[in-house]
């Protein structure tokens, strides 16, 4: 099976504080530690999971800069055969429609069995899979936790649902389904792995090269744009304790005991 | 005017809460909308959510069809597009269900699509400026939407009053001849539902809730030790659960378990509305982390911002030997 995976580079929230820029025009990027996006990570150790299991070959395609190189060589790392940086100034600024068109275009000039995402970007908005799929007219699935291949060109799927249920779905290749954290444990990636696919070439594909006409992405053709970030006035919120930590739990205590 | 309409999620024969707050959303949009409901399923309790919706909407547009008695999005969307006029706005949930059918009707509509929208700021023309949050909710977003094919909303439940006008008709449309053939190439199977558990979190007063901050298998020990102290249980947030160091029955949130507790101690947990979706009641929520940032800070009565590995076990020792706090005074007094 031949399986792309769509994977994003953002500010890792688990070891970053997101916090107004002085100006107030953007977060503070300054200190930020960047990964791959979490939901992306699960996406990926999927794919190499069933392509060990069924063959074929994995390849991860991120829509970005030269910065986002990166992520594809992590991933690379953790096994992905191809790694292909989707670049052009003129994608600057796209909504997410106009990255789904960009990926549907790529997509398009290849031949993917099966093509995954992650449910939903730290920064995003658990758009682009579906996107994709309507773009493609392939079925879709969102919030995938398991997966179950055989030969008959259909995948028995998992989706989460409330209460922590489980649907159960078949559905036809070829297919776009975004993939939950949870899903799997993925593989640890180690400094060899890395070293091993440090001089691998990651080829651009620019607007030329997808035969993408520049006026339908990019921010022009942008339907949704932000136009800040704020941090809202803080409503109630939570009394925060001061003092000594020793002070915090006297006071901590005695409300304990007061509710319980 | 711009056709709102709002995809009705419902289960049992009664609409989900989120019902009408998509009627105030959609009047936020537009003071004076008049919402189109949208309902699609089969059978009698198709018929009772589309009566009971009358009241409310003024005009129910119910969509019968066997293949639409399990909510199956791509199904749905079919129906929809079936359906639906071009260029107006269609209003769904922000749920499993919502997540899974927006962004791909707004692409078969050519409309817009926004996610998770937390407040509507008002229309000018054909743009539209929302609120949504990033990173987990730590920080809000202003977004402009140009609305001038339409648009499909995924709306946070909550974050809209339940519209409560009552009006003197509503009258259901049947628009079931509309919906079209309906097969796809996603076909549901059945629901497995989550097993039961040892520790059933839904019947605990207290819980000592953990997140990411817990940072490894072995300091569950540190949580388990405080809910024995406070006679309560442990229970967690999907990263918890994502690393396999606590079974799913664990989990508080919209894809876990809901709670209603007296009190909710939130230890190394961010807060997202995901999670905060699984505690109601309104409990005393305590939360302990080191991130002053976390949205947890929002949603709790008191806040403490240490880190929970050190801040835990003193607070389990006080608990324990409340005697130690007259003896230090008395050393020190």
């Amino acid at each position: 099976m031949e399986i792309l995976v769509c994977v994003k580079r953002v500010p890792d929230t688990s070891e970053n504080e997101i916090a107004l820029n002085p100006a107030g025009t953007d977060i503070e990027r300054g200190d930020l530690v960047y990964s791959v996006n979490e939901p992306d990570n699960y996406a990926v150790e999927e794919a190499l999971q069933i392509v060990a299991k069924v063959g074929g070959s994995v390849t991860v395609a991120t829509v970005g800069s030269a910065d986002d190189e990166e992520i594809l060589r992590r991933e690379m790392a953790m096994g992905a055969k191809n790694g292909v940086l989707i670049s052009d100034k003129a994608f600057e600024g796209s909504d997410g429609k106009g990255i789904a068109t960009i990926l549907k275009t790529y997509v398009q000039k290849s031949q993917f069995d099966l093509i995954l995402t992650g449910v939903q970007a730290e920064d995003g908005a658990a758009q682009v899979g579906g996107m994709l799929a309507a773009m493609l007219d392939y079925p879709f699935a969102s919030l995938v936790n398991s997966i179950e291949v055989d030969d008959s060109g259909k995948l028995k799927i998992g989706r989460e649902t409330a209460g922590g249920n489980q649907e159960m779905n078949e559905i036809d290749l070829p297919c776009v389904l975004s993939i939950q954290t949870g899903i799997n444990e993925p593989r640890y990636v180690g400094m060899k792995g890395i070293r091993q696919v440090a001089s691998v070439v990651i080829p651009t594909l620019g607007c030329s090269e997808l035969g993408l006409a520049p006026n339908t992405v990019g921010e022009a053709a942008a339907k949704v744009k932000r136009l800040n970030y704020f941090v809202p006035a803080l409503g109630k919120g939570a009394e925060i304790l001061k003092g000594s930590r020793e002070e915090k739990i006297d006071k901590l205590v005695g409300l304990l005991k007061t509710a319980a | 005017m711009i056709p709102i309409f709002a995809y009705i999620e419902h289960q049992a024969g009664v609409a989900d809460d989120t019902a009408l707050e998509l009627a105030s959303a959609a009047r936020a949009i537009d003071s004076g909308a008049t919402p189109v409901a949208v309902v699609t399923g089969w059978g009698k309790d198709l018929e009772a959510v589309s009566e009971a919706l009358g009241p409310s909407y003024g005009e129910v547009w119910k969509i019968a069809h066997p293949e639409l008695a399990y909510p199956n999005a791509e199904l749905v969307r079919k129906a929809l597009l079936n359906v639906l006029p071009r260029g107006g706005v269609v209003l769904a949930p922000h749920t499993h269900f919502g997540t899974d059918l927006g962004p791909g009707l707004s692409i078969k509509l050519n409309s817009v699509f926004v996610s998770d929208v937390l407040a509507i700021e008002g229309a000018e023309g054909a743009s539209l400026k929302i609120v949504r949050q990033e990173f987990g909710g730590q920080i809000s977003a202003q977004v402009r939407c140009d609305i001038s094919t339409g648009a499909v909303m995924n709306i946070r439940p909550g974050a809209f009053k339940p519209l409560e006008e009552v009006r003197a008709v509503g009258q259901v449309v049947d628009k079931s001849a509309e919906a079209g053939e309906l097969t796809a190439r996603r076909r549901y199977l059945e629901t497995i539902v989550a097993e039961a558990a040892d520790v059933d979190i839904t019947k605990h007063q207290v819980l000592v809730s953990i997140g990411r901050g817990i940072q490894a298998e072995e300091n569950i020990e540190i949580a388990e030790e405080l809910a024995e102290a406070l006679g309560g249980a442990v229970s967690c947030s999907r990263p918890v659960v994502d690393a396999k160091w606590l079974p799913k029955s664990r989990q508080v949130g919209s894809s876990g378990r809901t709670v209603k507790p007296r009190v909710y101690l939130a230890c190394g947990i961010s807060g997202s509305f995901q999670h905060m979706a699984g505690v109601k009641g309104s409990p005393v929520i305590v939360a302990i982390n080191k991130n002053p940032r976390a949205p947890i800070f929002q949603a709790a009565e008191i806040g403490i911002v240490d880190d929970i590995l050190e801040f835990l076990p003193e607070l389990t020792e006080r608990i324990r030997n409340p005697q130690t706090e007259q003896m230090t005074r008395k050393h020190f007094a």
